[in-house]
């Protein structure tokens, strides 16, 4: 069996079978990990550029450990956007970097769009590790395997991702990924953290968090952006904690009922 | 030299005109209406224009130069250019170049350029100080060098208090303000907020940051008795808006562009730049109420917002890019394709929202076809099939989203200032 898609901007058109077999695909990797020479030959002679214009060393460092591992050449290209901004262009950029004849493209980048559109100017392949506020299908593909890992399966279950819904690159993924693979996804967060008709794609709004708990099987808990949020979406950080934070308290009550 | 327009069909609902005749030009100025000789067709070079219209020369009053300051965008020529070639006669330059025109000397550069060439270019002052919001322009200075309106284009006149100012102080010029009506604590985004915007993740302004800003600039010249021109409305309820306050007979008008009465925000789904623009793609329900507004009059004209800009710009990362696209050369085409053969409009109502109204709004005298007055004309063929091919563009920048589109309806030949072009050429009448 072999993959449909060439490039992964997004979970939004994969298809199950798809999505099926990169998990199934991970599962045999993960035991690479178990053994004392962690590396496989598995994308021998394939290039990797990892085209990083936001800062997020610890994305990129999980790539490159995944695409090492994997014995791929790699090759980083870092830069804040401001130096991109000025000087050379995004698309003299690629044209230089596609010069290099690479296989493989993976981007993180501020603006949405910006994978879909190395799909139109490079002939490689092109992995999204998070565009704008749009998708990081990446990160929602561990977050389905972890949970597949735990509990065993997707199809039936009851996802619930809580937090700052609007400005996260992974609720869409989680979202799409989720729904494709059975499971009833759900939101929790204040209504300043819910974009714009959200629920056109069929999920379930909570307010409260203890309804939210009660009512799933998993939480998936969004990071707060401290500095752009407190004061503006949400009054204050503490409000959040005392209403949103998915606290020991608020967990505890669930294994309660559940025992 | 004489020039005769054979057999042309002559439309101007500013003189209750609609008849075909024969035009006979000598030297700029409309010698003969009809009763023409034998001889006067010997003497003059004759174009056959059976079954074109010939109408007041068109006028766009929303248009962006770019000079001085980005001329490798555009200059005052190039844009004629495109806009002779769109088959306008007449524009208005909006003043967000660098210089602002916000001092006499920028207003005479701008006319001094356009001196010779066919197209009259009117430039608009700014409304306050490098349009800041802080300080007024030298509004009187302004006017006495030519300016026909005043605008901050680009953003909303910052305050209600310098609104409020400086139409009172243009009452004395009987000119009114154009708003670019947008909320800036709500500004910023990149389209539209909406269904879409949340699946494709970018961020949006929401119609609610232009309808705030519509809602207060009616209430604030309603209160001063003073001229609002709302440019670009793009919203159904900003449309409504209007509509009642035209109703309470507030000295309000408003412009529509093409592409705010033909497409909607699904068009990003491929974050093609060419599609960004402020105000935003709406959605199909405030596509419709374009329409509708165009239909009932709330809406007095169409304007192009033609806002060129380099390629290296446009193709930068969408969040990126800047706003804006060419309008020009596909104004015409786009409003015959989509509202006269769409049956929204008649040819005559057409008119009025590209030659007459604009003029109206901005004092301007409007061209007679009639003998004894200076051929100010466009001639359309309204039935012509034809492929827009931004290549083929007199501006210098190539902007816009509607390259390979089949259109219905172009210009034909523009005349204006003893000036005359047709078919790719200018050349003195
Ligand atoms: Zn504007």
């Amino acid at each position: 069996m072999s993959l449909n898609i060439k490039h992964l901007l997004g979970l939004q058109d994969v298809s199950k079978n798809d999505i099926q077999l990169i998990l199934d695909t991970a599962t045999t990797f993960r035991e690479v990990l178990d053994r004392p020479i962690k590396k496989v030959p598995t994308l021998k002679g394939t290039t990797i550029v990892n085209l990083f214009y936001e800062n997020s060393t610890r994305t990129r460092l999980s790539f490159e450990l995944a695409e090492k591992r994997l014995s791929a050449d790699t090759l980083n290209f870092s830069t804040s956007n401001s130096s991109a901004k000025k000087g050379e262009t995004f698309k003299d950029t690629v044209r230089n970097i596609e010069a290099m004849k690479i296989d493989m493209i993976v981007v993180r980048h501020e603006s949405a769009g910006v994978p879909l559109y190395l799909t139109k100017i490079s002939k490689a392949s092109i992995i999204n590790a998070g565009d704008g506020r749009h998708e990081h299908p990446t990160q929602a593909l561990l977050d389905m395997y972890s949970i597949k890992e735990r509990l065993g399966k997707l199809q039936g279950l009851k996802v619930c991702i809580v937090g700052d819904i609007s400005h996260s690159r992974v609720a869409l993924s989680n979202i799409f990924g989720l729904k494709t693979m059975g499971a009833k996804v759900s939101l929790c967060a204040p209504p300043t953290m819910l974009p714009k008709n959200i629920e056109q794609f069929g999920v379930k709004i909570y307010h409260d968090i203890n309804k939210a708990v009660a009512e799933n099987d998993v939480l998936n808990v969004l990071r707060i952006q401290l500095e752009r949020d407190a004061g503006t979406t949400i009054p204050s950080l503490r409000e959040y904690h005392n209403y949103f934070g998915v606290t020991a308290e608020v967990i505890e009550k669930k294994i309660i009922k559940i025992f | 030299m004489k020039i005769i327009l054979n057999k042309v069909k002559l439309i101007n609902p500013d003189q209750n005109l609609d008849e075909t005749n024969d035009v006979l030009i000598e030297n700029g100025i409309i010698k003969k209406i009809g009763n023409i000789t034998k001889d006067d067709f010997e003497k003059a070079e004759v174009f056959e224009f059976d079954g074109k219209i010939c109408v007041p020369g068109l006028f766009d009053m929303h248009v962006h130069f770019c000079e001085p300051g980005r001329e490798d965008t555009e200059t005052v020529i190039t844009g004629s250019n495109a806009a002779a070639n769109g088959g306008f006669t007449g524009v208005a330059c909006m003043p967000n170049t660098n210089p602002t025109i916000d001092s006499a000397e920028v207003v005479n550069f701008i006319k001094k350029k356009a001196e010779k060439h066919l197209v009259d270019v009117h430039p608009i002052g700014a409304v306050s100080k490098d349009r800041k919001g802080e300080h007024l322009a030298p509004i009187a200075e302004l006017v006495t060098a030519g300016a026909v309106a005043f605008s901050d284009d680009g953003v909303a006149v910052k305050t209600a208090s310098l609104l409020r100012n400086a139409l009172e102080y243009l009452k004395m010029y009987d000119l009114p303000i154009i708003e670019h009506c947008e909320d800036v604590s709500m500004a910023g985004g990149a389209m539209n907020e909406g269904s879409v915007s949340t699946l494709l993740g970018l961020p949006a302004i929401p119609t609610v940051a232009e309808d705030l800003t519509v809602i207060r600039d009616i209430a604030v010249a309603d209160y001063v008795g003073g001229s609002i021109h709302i440019a670009h409305i793009s919203s159904k309820k900003a449309v409504q808006a209007v509509r009642e306050a035209k109703a309470k007979g507030i000295k309000v008008t408003s412009e529509v562009t093409p592409h705010h009465f033909l497409l909607t925000d699904e068009s990003l789904d491929s974050y093609d730049s060419n599609y960004k623009m402020n105000p935003p793609l709406r959605t199909e329900e405030d596509v419709q109420a374009m329409i509708e507004g165009l239909k009932d009059g709330t809406i007095d004209c169409i304007a192009s917002d033609h806002a060129p800009h380099s390629i290296e710009e446009k193709e930068a990362e969408f969040i990126y890019a800047p706003n804006g696209i060419l309008g020009l050369e596909t104004q015409l085409g786009l409003a015959l394709s989509e509202l006269v053969h769409k049956n929204h409009l008649t040819i005559n109502q057409l008119v009025e929202k590209l030659s007459i109204n604009p003029r109206k709004i901005l004092n301007l005298p409007i061209p007679q076809i009639k003998v004894g007055e200076i051929a100010n004309l466009t001639i359309i063929d309204p039935d012509e099939v034809w492929t827009v091919d931004i290549k083929k563009f007199y501006s210098k920048s190539k902007n816009s989203p509607f390259d390979k589109r089949l259109l219905t309806g172009k210009s034909v030949a523009v005349i204006n200032k003893s000036k005359m072009f047709m078919d790719g050429t200018f050349k003195e009448i």
